[in-house]
């Protein structure tokens, strides 16, 4: 099943490549991470999605609480919860396509945030299915670039993750 | 164990300069932290930190990276070591759930086969009286894995030997037939579980550990405690002397015959007719007698380190020194003169193959500068034995990289280094030889000891099979 873990750690050198590799040392499987400084400047706030069965998902949690870096580790997934990715897509745009792509743009609620003669650059938020959907409405073709921050997430209510 | 290592200076770090190296990313996946020094006068803090979480919690080494510039000694910085440390992000536990240690003991106390599978923690974390004390109140049977002997006492009858791979015949039984198991500081490794679909199918598990992440991540623990091993056991002693509630003796009577009877069948019995050489098992068995099983044995590792853990008796925890799980040839020589530096009035053995002491044989040299009198107990059967041991048993003997036929004349060796060397290969000389090797107090003496080349190490648990499938001698299994 696919997790999104959210990790409370020191903002110090090294602390990212800890976390990283204890992934890779441990066979952990990462679809995506994201990683940013919080309010407290000295505490980052990490996120990664990840897919495994609850045993996995158990040693997972555990072995990043003993992380020496580790302040707080959540499983967002485990309750309420919401989560955002955010995309931006170049794409083609000629001829037809040009209304094509505002159209679809429109539809997922995107924002069209850079536009030359012959190309669109679409910016698009939502949960990760939705922006995998656009993609499929656009289609492979038309698609220059793609990038993707990765999932953010955090508990809905009043529930936060902090020191 | 904190490690100090010399960086370059920190202009020149990602430079590629001269020697520089990513210490911190190298040693990273084999630490339990590391530290990189960024400013002079952060060096006492940070020092402070290292021994605070190399030593806490579940132990671990831990590396601090000096850049040359940063011990400069034309700059000084007032010196000020804190006196405390407190990490925001870095709280061991101090002890366990009382809860979950009463609902453990309700499941001891109404067990029918329970047993003590005891591990490293019990060393590490000083609880071998507790231990002790609880196992023999309720007359359980114990074992240790290979980094917990002398957690309890070798010679007691209730210990029924080291477990797994190459444990005894009677403690694979017993953990298979179990009822109950309580595991404290052991994690399951794959080296006792064998198998684990087929592990112990009928035992319920507690599990007490210092380290969350231990607890189930093999074995799912029926009742998972985390905590350190000296208090939750203390914490177990109070809580039976205080039950009303009665270990059921009958059933425990039965179990303990049944124990008995296991014990009989292989008992560590070794043939020695088989060979005009002497048995590695003898030597080892020799060694314990020599030393009143009192010494302070260091392994390095493969068949003389399974031989030493099967046949020594570690009355006391401590005493048995080697690397589990890592499994590093090498480790036997430093670790004895590192203990020999902390005991210098202990006797002090490094129980090696002629493989594994080659890895640091080196270190004669550092024995002679700083006069470091450790005896090295060499079982010479010239070959990497626990290799040629895999190779004889699962790829038909066909041995390749495992024999030594260029092996150096070891006595030469370490009389060059200024050492005393003897050579044995006569089982009526050893026990004269190894009584004056420790007779010499103030010297290092190297024992050649010329062993078997074809013993193997039982009993040996069927690959992929459960506890109870051994191999207990070449030809006979379970």
């Amino acid at each position: 099943m696919r997790h999104i873990i959210s990790v409370l750690m020191e903002n110090e050198p090294g602390a990212l490549s800890r976390v990283v590799g204890l992934f890779s040392q441990r066979n952990f499987n990462i679809e995506s991470l994201t990683v940013a400084p919080t309010e407290d400047a000295t505490l980052s706030r990490l996120t990664v999605t990840t897919l495994g069965s609850d045993r996995v998902i158990e040693q997972i949690t555990k072995q990043l609480n003993k992380l020496i870096d580790v302040v707080k580790v959540v499983d967002l997934t485990e309750g309420d919860h919401i989560e955002r990715e955010l995309m931006m897509i170049k794409l083609k745009a000629t001829g037809q396509m040009r209304d094509e792509i505002k159209r679809t743009a429109d539809i997922f609620r995107g924002q069209i945030i850079d536009v030359t003669p012959t190309t669109y650059t679409v910016q698009l938020a939502g949960a990760s299915d939705k922006l995998d959907a656009f993609i499929d409405a656009i289609g492979t073709s038309g698609i220059m670039e793609v990038v993707r921050t990765g999932v953010s997430g955090l508990s809905r209510g009043e529930k936060v993750l902090s020191l | 164990m904190v490690v100090i290592t010399g960086q370059v200076m920190s202009h020149l770090i990602g430079e590629d300069a001269f020697q520089e190296t990513d210490m911190i990313g190298v040693s990273r996946p084999v630490v339990k932290h590391s530290f990189s020094v960024q400013n002079p006068e952060d060096i006492p803090a940070i020092i402070k930190k290292a021994f605070h979480i190399a030593e806490s919690g579940r132990p671990g080494p831990v590396v601090v990276d000096i850049p040359k510039d940063m011990t400069t000694p034309t700059e000084r910085y007032p010196y000020e070591y804190p006196a405390s440390v407190k990490l925001r992000s870095y709280n061991p536990v101090s002890r366990g759930h009382t809860g979950q240690i009463k609902k453990a003991m309700d499941m001891v106390l109404s067990a029918k086969r329970p047993v003590i599978y005891s591990g490293g923690g019990i060393v590490m974390g000083d609880a071998s009286n507790e231990l002790t004390e609880l196992a023999q109140m309720l007359n359980v049977p114990v074992t240790n894995t290979l980094m917990g002997l002398g957690g309890y006492p070798g010679t007691d009858r209730q210990f029924i030997g080291m477990l797994g791979m190459h444990g005894s015949y009677e403690a694979n039984m017993t953990m298979h037939h179990a009822d109950l198991i309580l595991a404290v500081g052991a994690r399951f490794d794959d080296r006792v579980t064998n198998a684990l679909d087929k592990f112990c199918p009928t035992a319920k598990v507690i599990h007490v550990d210092i380290d969350p992440a231990a607890i189930s991540k093999t074995i799912k623990a029926d009742v998972p405690i985390v905590g350190p091993a000296k208090s939750v056991l203390a914490e177990m002693v109070s809580i039976v002397k205080a039950s009303k509630k009665q270990i059921d003796k009958e059933a425990l009577e039965s179990w303990w015959q049944q124990i008995e009877e296991w014990r009989t069948r292989h008992g560590g019995r070794f043939r020695t007719d088989d060979s005009e050489l002497m048995k590695p098992q003898q030597v080892i068995e020799m060694l314990s007698k020599v030393t009143n099983g009192d010494a302070y044995v260091c392994s390095d590792v493969g068949q003389h380190q399974m031989f030493a853990a099967q046949y020594y008796k570690f009355n006391k925890p401590n005493r048995w020194i080697n690397s589990g799980g890592l499994g590093t040839m090498g480790f036997g020589l430093p670790a004895a003169m590192g203990v020999k530096l902390n005991f210098p009035d202990a006797d002090v053995a490094c129980v090696t193959g002629e493989g594994s002491i080659q890895m640091n044989i080196q270190e004669l040299s550092t024995i002679s500068q700083y006069d470091i009198p450790v005896k090295v107990i060499c079982l010479n059967n010239q070959s990497l034995g626990m290799v040629r041991q895999w190779q004889d048993m699962n790829y038909e003997s066909r041995h390749s990289q495992s024999y030594m036929k260029s092996l150096p004349d070891f006595i030469k060796l370490v009389e060059a280094y200024g050492h005393v060397g003897m050579k044995v290969d006569k089982y009526e000389d050893l026990e004269a030889a190894m009584q004056e090797a420790f007779s010499l107090k103030d010297r290092m003496v190297f024992m050649d000891i010329a062993v078997d080349p074809f013993e193997h190490v039982y009993p040996m648990q069927v690959p992929r099979g459960s506890m109870r499938d051994m191999w207990l001698t070449k030809t006979e299994r379970t």
